[in-house]
């Protein structure tokens, strides 16, 4: 029986011709790029099988590096690590918060743009250059430096050196190459980094409020207090974590500046200490077949935690970006 | 509803009065900043720090044993922003004292960056100013040329074209990958687009150490790839890919979708709206990701010192044996215990510095007119239809 209204058209959102071309090349080239970048994180995870099921949880908590004698452990590299990007994060923090909050709410509005502009720059520096920067201009500054904390808050232990802190001529070999020096040129590397997160969400902070505060009274400081921090927030955190992230993985000028040393140590302050990085770029031309394999699992494990907190920032500045969208 | 009258009362509802300036009235005078500091103010702060400067000058240098400029800059600190509390305490509250007190604060450091960071730079370049004034040292390389020769015989041609030929491998494996990832991941998208999505963005939290470590041991160890210029560029490539598809990404994302709604409404097909419309509307943002990624890639030391080897001389066959680049010869000369050389890594470390600096104010003008207009999202949710229709 014909019915006389017409049947609907039948709809597909399947595509057809060129479009199903286009979407299928495009496809492919987004499993390529899957398969590369996966791969990578696949292959570490593969060669870290023999190393961990060798060596077992002794890996992480052995701090010696001697092949010959068949023992191996990133214990000592880990705690490097973690203590060079601890003073780097100490210097670079409170700076790139300054900076920000001086960018974003001190600043004349005339040199803003340009001030943005450097702090890009600054981050676009080469670290090999920062990395001179730190071992020719700042080491023997930062070497008096720690003499000076030696002496007179070396009853911390942080602070303590193996060494005479009091002795007519001062032994500078004993305070240049540390945790401190490298620090602080990966501060520099960092700074830039978290600077501009930072001030990004700062900018973004709804004027309308701002100019609330400031109506009722509140003096600059003030208004950056109740407005400007609670709302930037979570830049601040997530800034910071994105900056930690790359001071973790920072190679060539902790390489050009550290003295390689195996030992856990909590003295940031004394010559010698390593970090997993530097340690994969001085081992790995003498390296035979297991211990190329030892060192791939020491960069999965840098891989794994650069990217644990790096997640964690992106989670934490979308999370305070999509307030942003609040704004009345 | 199409009498006279009501359209003269809806033009009458619509008209605009525009206020009209008379041409011969003087030109409005600006007014006064409200914010801004009045001169009394301007002088509380200036001259606070000033007389701290002079305070600060006399204690460190003339009566407590603390010569030196690290003291000085110290003392010039907190006598600086004692003194601003005090002037202020003179005429204002708590709350101002604290305020002026902060503003100190964050100026200063501010200041602190500003001066590590011009340190830095004019440090490289001040040391690095003899072999400068050298033109061969732009155009020679160091094959024959001994650490203690003069500066007017060999020179870094050899790395740069090394740094030019590995990134440019690097550039023309990742542009078309990364692109077209970002592609597929804003155009065509779907489950196994999120899965894209996140594998990359992990990615570029892969230490470039790492990256390099990976391709050397997969090409050179387990492959037997000779140590070339070739293995240094697919190690930058596995570096660059994740940055330059993420970019890319979020350049493509904020391409307003109306375009692409209005191409596709006109019969085109999804291949020539992405390669007419959405390219091209996001061509000077995809251009910054590209500069941006190469200046990443240039100052890339640790990928290229697992897979290069350095080479004295000119090498141009990629695929063909060590080969030098500027990072790398920067690092070996910084190591190096001559003290020529350390001072040829500086000249070759402010030529990188310029470089960077050059990509990076090409970025700038690039992206500028994508900067002019304000930046368009697409719509989350479809506005309210206005009540009059």
């Amino acid at each position: 029986m014909p019915s006389d209204r017409p049947t609907p058209r039948r709809l597909s959102r399947k595509a057809t011709g060129g479009d199903r071309v286009f979407e299928i090349g495009a496809r492919a080239v987004g499993a390529t790029v899957l398969v590369i970048t996966g791969g990578i994180g696949a292959f570490l995870a593969w060669q870290s099988v023999p190393t961990l099921s060798r060596y077992g949880w002794g890996f992480f908590t052995e701090s010696a590096w001697q092949p010959e004698a068949d023992v191996l452990g990133i214990g000592a590299v880990l705690v490097g690590t973690v203590s060079i990007a601890g003073v780097a994060m100490f210097f670079a923090f409170p700076l790139a918060l300054l900076t920000a909050l001086y960018i974003s709410e001190y600043a004349p509005a005339g040199v803003r743009p340009t001030l943005v502009s450097l702090v890009d720059l600054m981050a676009a520096v080469p670290s090999i250059i920062y990395g001179m920067w730190g071992y020719f201009l700042v080491m023997p500054h930062a070497a008096a430096f720690s003499l000076w904390l030696h002496q007179h808050l070396g009853w911390i232990p942080l602070f303590s050196v193996e060494a005479d802190p009091n002795a007519a001529v001062w032994d500078q070999t004993r305070y240049i190459g540390s945790a401190f020096c490298a620090g602080i040129a990966v501060a520099m590397m960092v700074l830039p980094m978290s600077c501009a997160v930072m001030r990004q969400v700062f900018s973004q902070t709804p004027p309308g409020e701002k100019e609330a505060a400031l109506a009722l009274g509140a003096t600059r400081w003030g208004m950056i207090r109740s407005v400007v921090l609670p709302f930037g927030r979570g830049g601040i955190i997530g800034g910071t974590m994105l900056g930690l992230g790359r001071a973790l993985g920072e190679t060539i000028a902790v390489l050009l500046i550290i003295s390689p040393d195996f030992v856990v140590k909590p003295r940031i302050l004394e010559v010698g200490t390593n970090s997993v990085s530097a340690l994969i770029a001085g081992r790995f031309g003498d390296a035979s077949a297991a211990q190329l394999s030892a060192l791939l699992t020491a960069g999965f494990v840098l891989f794994l935690i650069t990217l644990v907190v790096n997640t964690l920032a992106a989670v934490i500045v979308s999370r305070s970006r999509s307030g942003a969208g609040t704004d009345a | 509803m199409s009498t006279p009258t009501s359209t003269t009362q809806e033009r009458v509802k619509v008209a605009t009065h525009l206020p009209h300036r008379a041409l011969d009235a003087p030109p409005p005078v600006p007014r006064p900043g409200l914010g801004r500091p009045t001169a009394e103010e301007q002088f509380t702060t200036v001259g606070a720090w000033v007389s701290a400067f002079a305070l600060a000058w006399v204690i460190t240098q003339r009566l407590l044993p603390l010569g030196g400029v690290a003291w000085l800059l110290v003392v010039w600190f907190v006598l600086g922003l004692l003194m601003s509390a005090v002037t202020t305490s003179l005429t204002g509250r708590r709350v101002d004292v604290i305020d002026r007190v902060v503003s100190g604060i964050v100026t200063s450091g501010a200041v602190v960056v500003g001066a590590a960071l011009v340190s830095a730079v004019v440090f490289v370049v001040f040391r690095g100013w003899e072999p400068l004034m050298h033109l061969n040292f732009f155009v020679d390389d160091m094959s024959g040329v001994g650490p203690r020769d003069p500066f007017d015989r060999g020179g870094i041609g050899h790395a740069i074209l090394g740094s030019a030929i590995q990134l440019g491998i690097a550039v023309a494996v990742t542009l078309p990958l990364g692109i077209g990832t970002a592609v597929f991941m804003t155009e065509v998208g779907g489950r196994f687009g999120v899965v894209v999505r996140t594998i990359v963005e992990a990615m570029t939290a892969l230490p470039s150490i790492v990256a390099g470590l990976f391709v050397y041991t997969v090409l050179i160890v387990a492959f037997g790839f000779p140590r070339s210029g070739f293995a240094a560029a697919m190690a930058l490539s596995v570096m660059m890919l994740p940055i330059i598809a993420r970019a890319a990404d979020v350049v493509l994302r904020v391409v307003p979708g109306g375009l692409r709604e209005a191409s596709l409404a006109l019969g085109a097909s999804r291949w020539r709206t992405v390669w007419h419309v959405v390219l091209p509307t996001a061509r000077p943002g995809l251009a910054t990701a590209l500069i941006l990624g190469v200046a990443r890639g240039v100052g890339e030391t640790s990928p290229v010192l697992l897979t290069s080897g350095v080479a004295t001389f000119y090498v141009t066959n990629p695929t063909d044996g060590v080969m030098n680049s500027l990072p790398l010869y920067i690092f070996k000369g910084a190591r190096s215990p001559e003290a020529m050389d350390i001072e040829r890594a500086f000249a070759a470390a402010t030529v990188l510095l310029v470089l960077v600096l050059v990509l990076f104010v090409i970025a700038r003008l690039v992206a500028r007119p994508a900067r002019a207009r304000p930046p368009r999202r697409t719509p989350r949710a479809k506005p309210v239809p206005s009540q009059e229709s």
